[in-house]
């Protein structure tokens, strides 16, 4: 350290004074210090309790659906489409190669096993945000307004600007007529 | 400030006992009254002060609004039209506030036209420069965040849009979004914590203008010739000639305000703003406000998130490299034949980029877009530092004074600013 050498040639102690150590272990506290003071305020700008808790799971009943129809519901204030395929949309998936998609994923990937005709998946659009509208574009699925990402009958993305395809949030059937969205894992059966 | 001695002598006992404690009153004499400016200054050199007068009408009428605003999810939309229809004059103080951001970023873009066109960003006035970018961006920030205020359809998605712009940021955005959202979705905490932060980036604009001005005088102004001062013919005092000149412009730029204010005051919005925010809808057509727009365009040429997202965040980073890409010793385009015709093709391809973010995102306007797109950076990496290697410029006036009243003449009396006062207008 630069006062280090000018102490010395003053005739101060030499290397590893008091000085240096006290000059060290200040710094060192201030850093700390500043750390740990900002910690709590960049922490309280997570999620409160309040939020969290608001966050249960919910319970959605299947059997007003019909066939075709896309039902919104909301969970942790997230849009949430639940959607009944028809049986055509269910076989046009099924047949859809992966080399014809941009972020790749098989029909059972997005499906839970033997609830083929159901499909839950996220409703903003994962390039920016926006609600992609139901039964537009030219895949079956969604169409967003905002840039024209399009999406095919079961949220996989099929043209850009969008990098992936829409979430699926952990679910599972409790009965073959009601879902619980919010635990479940995201690939349990 | 600390670039010319301060020529105060303070008269009575009362100053003179206040100057030598804390010398304001020198300050403000030798920065706004003494102080030595370019005899050649045009219109464009005004609005440095309308951007001031803009900083504190939306300060003041901030202020205000804060009395009667709600910042919460189910309040906001309702205490705005509370404003609109119960508070006296409320309907005032928010179209003054909502149009004077427009107004504030008409100026500004004035402003940087000035700075670019006059190579006032060049040495030694880069700091001064730099700070000056920084300004914009935080207008950026704060009027962003003013529009998400009043929940409205424009306002939540738009607040959703940017929000999710920032999870493009690879590791930490969905960090970022997290907490800035304060929840996991836009919804009342991330209201009532805009609120909070566009009430405090207005006063970190006035911090970074005291930096700005005082950087400004150290350095002192540049002017449309773009040669330093050499003499006190060059100059004239600060008050009255910038004082008046200062105060007119801005008297004249209020007569747009007012319009748009008293006659237009929502031609510049979106209609969709006053529907309520629904998170179950976006609107059809979703834009930006006018002044974003550009970047706007830029983000939606580039097919890939993350491209788009550094691209247009680039578009105004970029500005700040503009002294070191900028080869050319000669400051302005007056004097710089070829670089003055690629400078006006900038401006052109930038208010092209501007209406091309108000079209849908499809065909031929994208292409366009891609196309402007590369010409905005063109200019900068390549144009800027190629044209100040070929070119050869125009011969510059000998000075100041001679740029005004043409070479060889003599203005009789020292500093006799008789002819500054009418020149300015043949400038420009």
């Amino acid at each position: 350290m630069a006062n280090t050498s000018a102490a010395a040639s003053a005739g101060a102690p030499p290397e590893g004074s008091r000085r240096d150590f006290l000059f060290l272990a200040t710094g060192a506290a201030l850093a700390v210090g500043a750390a740990a003071a900002a910690w709590p305020l960049v922490s309280s700008m997570a999620p409160d309790a309040d939020t969290i808790a608001a966050g249960a799971p919910i319970e959605v009943d299947l059997t007003p659906i019909q066939d075709g129809q896309i039902v919104n519901v909301f969970w942790r204030g997230k849009l949430i489409f639940v959607r009944k395929l028809t049986a055509k949309e269910v076989t046009d998936m099924q047949a859809v190669p992966l080399s014809a998609m941009i972020d790749p994923a098989a029909f059972t990937a997005r499906v839970k096993n033997g609830h083929d005709q159901w499909l839950i998946v996220y409703g903003n659009c994962t390039h920016l945000g926006c609600v992609p509208i139901g039964h537009q574009g030219n895949f079956e699925g969604w169409a967003c307004p905002c840039h024209g990402s399009q999406f095919d009958a079961v949220g996989r993305v099929r043209h850009g600007p969008a990098p992936i395809n829409l979430p699926i949030p952990p679910y599972a059937f409790e009965t073959d007529t009601k879902i619980r969205i919010g635990e479940g894992g995201k690939e349990a059966a | 400030m600390s670039g010319t001695a301060s020529t105060y002598v303070p008269k009575s006992r009362v100053a003179k006992w206040f100057e030598a404690r804390l010398p304001i009153a020198g300050l403000v004499h030798s920065s706004f009254i003494a102080y030595p400016v370019p005899r050649n200054l045009n219109y464009f050199w005004t609005f440095g002060a309308i951007l001031a007068a803009f900083l504190g009408i939306q300060i003041i009428t901030g202020v205000w609004l804060a009395m009667h605003y709600e910042p919460s999810a189910t309040g906001a939309f309702n205490s705005v039209e509370k404003i609109m229809r119960d508070v006296n004059y409320g309907w005032l103080l928010r179209y003054a506030h909502a149009n004077g951001a427009s107004m504030f970023f008409i100026a500004v873009y004035v402003h940087m036209f000035r700075a670019l066109y006059y190579g006032s960003y060049k040495a030694p006035r880069e700091v001064l420069y730099i700070l000056g970018v920084v300004i914009y961006l935080l207008m950026m920030a704060t009027a962003f965040l003013g529009y998400t205020l009043p929940w409205g359809q424009m306002s939540f998605w738009g607040a959703t849009v940017i929000t999710n712009i920032l999870a493009a940021i690879p590791v930490v955005g969905d960090t970022i979004q997290t907490l800035l959202w304060g929840g996991y979705s836009v919804g009342n905490p991330t209201v009532n914590r805009f609120f909070s932060l566009h009430y405090l980036l207005p006063w970190m604009i006035a911090g970074v203008v005291v930096l700005h001005v005082w950087a400004l005088h150290v350095t002192g102004q540049n002017n449309p010739a773009g040669i330093p001062i050499k003499s006190g013919k060059d100059t004239v005092p600060f008050t009255p000639y910038a004082t008046v000149k200062d105060v007119f412009a801005t008297c004249v730029f209020m007569i747009l305000f007012s319009w748009f204010l008293f006659y237009q005051p929502n031609f510049l919005g979106h209609a969709d703003n006053y529907i309520a925010a629904n998170p179950a809808v976006t609107p059809a057509h979703i834009v930006p406000e006018w002044y974003f727009l550009p970047f706007y365009a830029i983000l939606r040429a580039v097919p890939s998130k993350l491209g788009g997202v550094i691209l247009m965040f680039s578009a105004v980073i970029i500005l700040a490299f503009a002294p070191w890409l900028d080869t050319s010793r000669i400051r302005s385009c007056n004097y710089r034949p070829i670089y003055r015709q690629f400078f006006w093709v900038f401006i052109g391809a930038t208010l092209l980029l501007g209406w091309l973010g108000s079209q849908p995102p499809e065909g031929g306007y994208v292409l366009a877009a891609q196309i402007c797109t590369a010409y905005y950076f063109a200019h900068f990496l390549i144009v800027m530092p190629l044209c100040g290697l070929f070119e050869t410029p125009k011969a510059l006036p000998g000075s100041i004074l001679e740029s005004v009243t043409g070479p060889g003449k003599q203005v009789s009396g020292s500093g006799m600013p008789a002819g500054a006062a009418a020149a300015p207008t043949t400038q420009g």
